[in-house]
């Protein structure tokens, strides 16, 4: 089950938690079932979320698969110029 | 508009147009005369992009009133080709990647062959000096006096 | 999308070498056509009424007199521009910024807006428009802003990141914190600490074109917009959204653009221009002026910062610490947090800890500048660095590299790092020749490092396939560099053609799925994917129709150098098909040879670049002249290494004008004093030598030749490079960006006396 840790914006959302566990196979599960748990969850969705899985950052992409020891990370969705 | 007119030669031809006493030949030319590759930076004569000469001198053409026009010669970057053979520095400007957005290129273009024709052997110095009133914020200037000496060098061996 | 995307480590034919742009002709004699170069019959001139006062209430706004001026045909002010963003506040921001409703929140912000059948009358317009203003006081300085009794910029901003929720609107509209580890702890194991507040002043990205566009709507709601921007899909979203128009109604075509860094992201004056075509029922041309660029589109933040560094006598850094305080304009963003995030990671920390806040000030509203947010923050750390590695007699290096993060660190921002270039971006410094240079009087060397995200995002190509063999490649990603070359070099390298065969073009919004905006370095990145999997489908077009031609099972059909060839004992001596025999018989074997991508790119790398400069400074004036600067950088793979070069020399120009002499200079009055080039002073010609790049390739495990983003990194590390080296050059330790004449003088005679 893929370890989830949250960037600090995002832990008030989630009753003040930095690691979740969280089954999911691809960003999208995940992003539902962390609304589902966490309804907060929702206004961050909608200003920007992006994914850190092993490191590499997805900004849109939520078909990716999660591998299964993953180490994800949900920082907030950030642009560049 | 109450319009002057105006009579010029520009790259070679005979010109008509007519303009309010107010409008710069940077306006002039592209909206009257239709010649776009002269640009507007900044409309104060700081960034160079407006560069054209006028009887030979090199100017800010946005410093420049329309009607100022009337009986000189003026040459712009579309004038710089001879027909189909591109100029040795619009040459080497591609060959270098001398440009990026190439928003600056044909005021650099035209202030660079000033400078040529006056200063066929010039020193790094002198190229950086004569295009200091041209702004370019791509590129850092390395490419574009790269190109300039490049093309120095061929113009000197063409003589 | 089913897409291998992971790096196949193959031999390139024509990637990596440097050939010549397919636009260069156009861009050296004047033809290429850019954002004011599009002319409509009828066009009506659109300019802009734009609140003198920094912040005031706008009372009424009374219009009768212009629109009674023959000659006037629309003005459009709030009025005319519904809120039809249904309580989303980020959209509604935008319309405002485009033109205030209630209240004038910068000097500079729009208030009306007129279209008119030539300039000289639009003027008059202006002047006959009379606006009643109830001043309010204003605030510009980031930290003033925080204090208490500070004006507040926007009453429904409440500072999130706290707890618990605060009651009073204020000027801070979040606060974000990251990191891991107990820096206390760290701070009580260090040898040294070093801890140290910085400024830096606002500064605009400076590109020489200033936004434009030609805005033709219909009655029937459909419209066309011509216009410079780094992303038209994304422009067509918004405007349409703005205005209340159907997507698909609403045409836009990107011009060539002549720069945008960032700054051209967002819509400033493209929504009121559509707004006063469709009033009016005309085409309406709107050009900024260069003082309308630097008052009322994006520049970056001014920041004040602290930074606290703890190492042991043996080089370990122990803990290190940040709070950073960024300046966003007149609406709430994130700029505070993104230079929180980037603030430390280059390092490999134990424990670190960098807080951001995000504050609200009467400016224009910030938009991204190349890298946004990452120059600030490492001027600080970095100097920091310096100051830490002199304390402990460490050379800076030396101190970098034993610090630097590697695959496997855990990034200050939180994931963990995969296969990452700033080792090897700092033993290349360490080696380079550059190190090694005498410095003379006056001089001195300074050396720092950066670091940016790289971003993919959503990419949509076609490639086309004429039947006399020559290719069309059309891509939705605006060209802000010479990205097309790179991407003809990429499908000609796919198909085994030459180069010469392949032409780009950027489609509009009609032509084409949706395409991300270029920015986060993507550009190339993206759509180079996409033109991969486009070419690869359009093989396999090929090899089912040399099948069909040979009449032979397709598995029998292999493509390589740019033809079918028949594989196997049966098919031996058949000749082979090239693409252009393919190409001309495709009416008959089944039609047009086309393929296709739609490509979510994601995993763009994170890049890292290491700088070094020499400088000397004239102790009567203050003056700083830059002497020798070199840039290395990793970029995974140089596609076309002349403009990979190109960007790391361009970033590297606008660091050095934003460390010795850009700044925005506001009056008591809250108004900007230094709208225009001559006093807002970038860098030019004889200001910088030659900068000397270095290239290197760490290939990005997840993009099939191995690319990284490079546009923007190198704009992270010379505020830093440029402040160590002035330090050192004149003995003071340099903490207010830019470094200009004034306060080197200052910081001399606090060292004299």
């Amino acid at each position: 089950m893929p370890q989830v840790k949250l960037s600090g914006k995002f832990r008030a959302a989630a009753n003040g938690a930095d690691t979740l566990e969280i089954e999911a196979r691809t960003i999208r599960e995940l992003m539902t079932r962390l609304v589902e748990r966490y309804p907060l969850m929702d206004e961050h969705l909608e200003t920007g979320i992006a994914v850190a899985i092993d490191g590499e950052i997805y900004r849109d992409n939520w078909g990716v698969e999660i591998p299964p020891d993953a180490e994800v990370f949900l920082i907030p969705r950030i642009q560049g110029g | 508009m109450a319009g002057v007119l105006v009579s010029t030669t520009i790259n070679g031809d005979a010109v008509d147009f007519a303009c309010p006493q107010d409008e710069t030949l940077l306006d002039s030319l592209r909206d009257r005369v239709g010649l776009t590759g002269v640009k507007e930076g900044c409309g104060t004569g700081d960034c160079g992009a407006c560069s054209i000469t006028l009887d030979g001198r090199l100017v800010c053409s946005c410093l420049v009133l329309g009607v100022e026009a009337n009986g000189r010669e003026i040459t712009t970057i579309e004038g710089m080709a001879d027909g189909n053979k591109l100029h040795p520095l619009q040459e080497n400007f591609i060959t270098h990647a001398a440009l990026q957005c190439g928003i600056c290129t044909p005021g650099f273009l035209v202030a660079a062959k000033v400078l040529l024709d006056r200063n066929p052997n010039p020193t790094e110095e002198e190229i950086r000096y004569a295009l200091a009133g041209n702004l370019c914020r791509c590129t850092g200037y390395d490419k574009i006096v790269r190109a300039v000496q490049a093309a120095a060098k061929e113009m000197r061996k063409r003589k | 999308m089913g897409h291998d995307t992971s790096y196949t480590n193959q031999e390139f034919k024509v990637v990596g070498t440097r050939v010549k742009r397919p636009d260069g002709i156009d861009k050296v004699t004047g033809r290429a056509r850019y954002g004011a170069d599009a002319y409509a019959p009828g066009q009506l001139v659109g300019l802009f009424l734009r609140s003198p006062h920094a912040h005031a209430r706008i009372k009424k706004i009374d219009t009768s007199r212009a629109e009674k001026l023959k000659g006037v045909k629309a003005i459009v002010t709030s009025a005319d521009l519904p809120d039809l963003t249904d309580g989303n506040r980020g959209l509604l921001d935008i319309l405002e910024n485009c033109m205030a409703r209630d209240r004038a929140l910068y000097d500079g912000h729009a208030v009306a807006a007129v279209a008119a059948i030539d300039r000289q009358t639009a003027k008059k317009a202006l002047k006959l428009i009379k606006v009643t203003y109830q001043v309010l006081p204003h605030v510009t300085d980031v930290d003033e802003a925080m204090k208490p009794d500070a004006p507040i910029v926007q009453d429904y901003v409440f500072t999130s990141g706290v707890d618990p929720k605060p009651t009073k609107p204020s000027n801070v509209s979040q606060i974000n914190e990251f990191g891991h580890g107990d820096v206390d702890k760290g701070f009580a194991e260090a040898d040294v600490i070093v801890e140290k507040s910085y400024k830096t002043e606002q500064t605009h990205q400076g590109y020489i074109e200033p936004h434009a566009c030609l805005a033709s709507v219909s009655p029937d709601g459909s419209g066309e917009l011509w216009v410079t921007t780094q992303g038209h899909f994304g422009f067509r979203i918004t405007c349409a959204q703005l205005l209340g128009m159907d997507m698909a109604k609403l045409k836009v075509t990107a011009s060539e653009i002549g720069g945008g860094f960032g700054g051209k992201t967002h819509v400033w004056v493209e929504p009121v221009a559509l707004a006063l075509s469709r009033k009016a029922n005309r085409p309406v041309k709107v050009v900024m002026d260069r003082d309308e660029v630097f008052k009322a589109t994006g520049p970056t933040c001014s920041t004040s910062v602290d930074v606290k560094i703890g190492a042991k006598k043996d080089g370990t850094i122990t803990a290190a610490s940040a709070v950073l305080r960024y300046q966003n304009g007149a609406f709430p963003a994130i700029w505070g947090m993104l230079g929180a995030m980037t603030s430390f990671a280059c390092y490999d920390l134990k424990n670190v800890k960098s807080v951001g806040y995000d504050v609200l000030c009467n400016r224009p509203k910030v938009a991204a500048y190349r890298a946004p947010s990452a120059p600030m923050a490492a001027f600080g750390v970095e100097s920091t660095m310096d100051l830490v590695a002199e304390k402990i007699g460490m050379n800076p290096v030396d101190f970098r590299i034993k610090n630097a993060a590697k695959e496997g660190t855990l990034a200050s921002y939180g994931p963990t790092y995969g296969p990452i270039g700033i080792g090897p971006t700092l033993d290349a410094v360490k080696n380079h020749p550059h190190m090694r240079a005498r410095l003379g009087k006056n001089q001195g060397r300074g050396m720092a490092c950066g670091f940016w995200f790289n971003f993919g995002g959503q990419t949509c190509t076609d490639l086309n396939i004429g039947i006399d063999g020559s290719v069309t490649l059309t891509v939705g990603t605006v060209d802000v560099g010479g990205s097309r070359a790179s991407l003809c070099l990429i499908a000609a390298e796919e198909l085994g053609i030459p180069y010469e065969q392949v032409k780009a073009n950027v489609a509009d919004t009609a032509s084409l799925g949706h395409n991300d905006m270029t920015e986060g370095s993507r550009g190339t990145f993206s759509s180079g994917m996409a033109t991969i999997f486009a070419a690869r489908e359009a093989i396999e077009v090929m090899r089912s129709r040399a099948a069909d031609m040979w009449e032979i099972p397709l598995d029998d059909v292999i493509w390589k150098d740019g033809q079918a060839k028949a594989v196997g004992k049966k098919h031996g001596n058949l000749p082979t098909l090239s693409l252009k025999e393919i190409a001309a018989k495709s009416p008959g074997t089944g039609g047009p040879i086309a393929g296709h991508s739609e490509v979510v790119a994601d995993n763009a790398g994170v890049s890292f670049a290491s700088h070094i400069c020499d400088v000397e400074v004239d102790p009567e004036t203050g003056a700083t002249k830059v002497i020798r600067y070199t840039v290395v950088q990793d970029a995974g793979k140089a596609i076309h290494p002349d403009y990979v070069e190109g960007q790391f020399q361009g970033g590297a120009a606008q660091g050095i004008g934003w460390a010795l002499n850009e700044e925005y200079i506001y009056g008591d009055d809250g108004r900007l004093q230094n709208a225009g080039f001559l006093d807002y002073r970038i860098p030019v010609c004889s200001d910088l030598p030659f900068i000397d790049t270095k290239i290197l390739e760490i290939p990005n495990p997840t993009h099939p030749y191995g690319v990284r983003g490079v546009g923007e990194t190198s704009i992270v590390p010379p505020l830093a490079a440029i402040g160590n080296a002035v330090s050192n050059a004149v003995g003071v330790r340099m903490d207010h960006i830019p470094m200009s004449p004034p306060r080197i003088l200052k910081a001399l005679e606090e060292r004299n006396s």
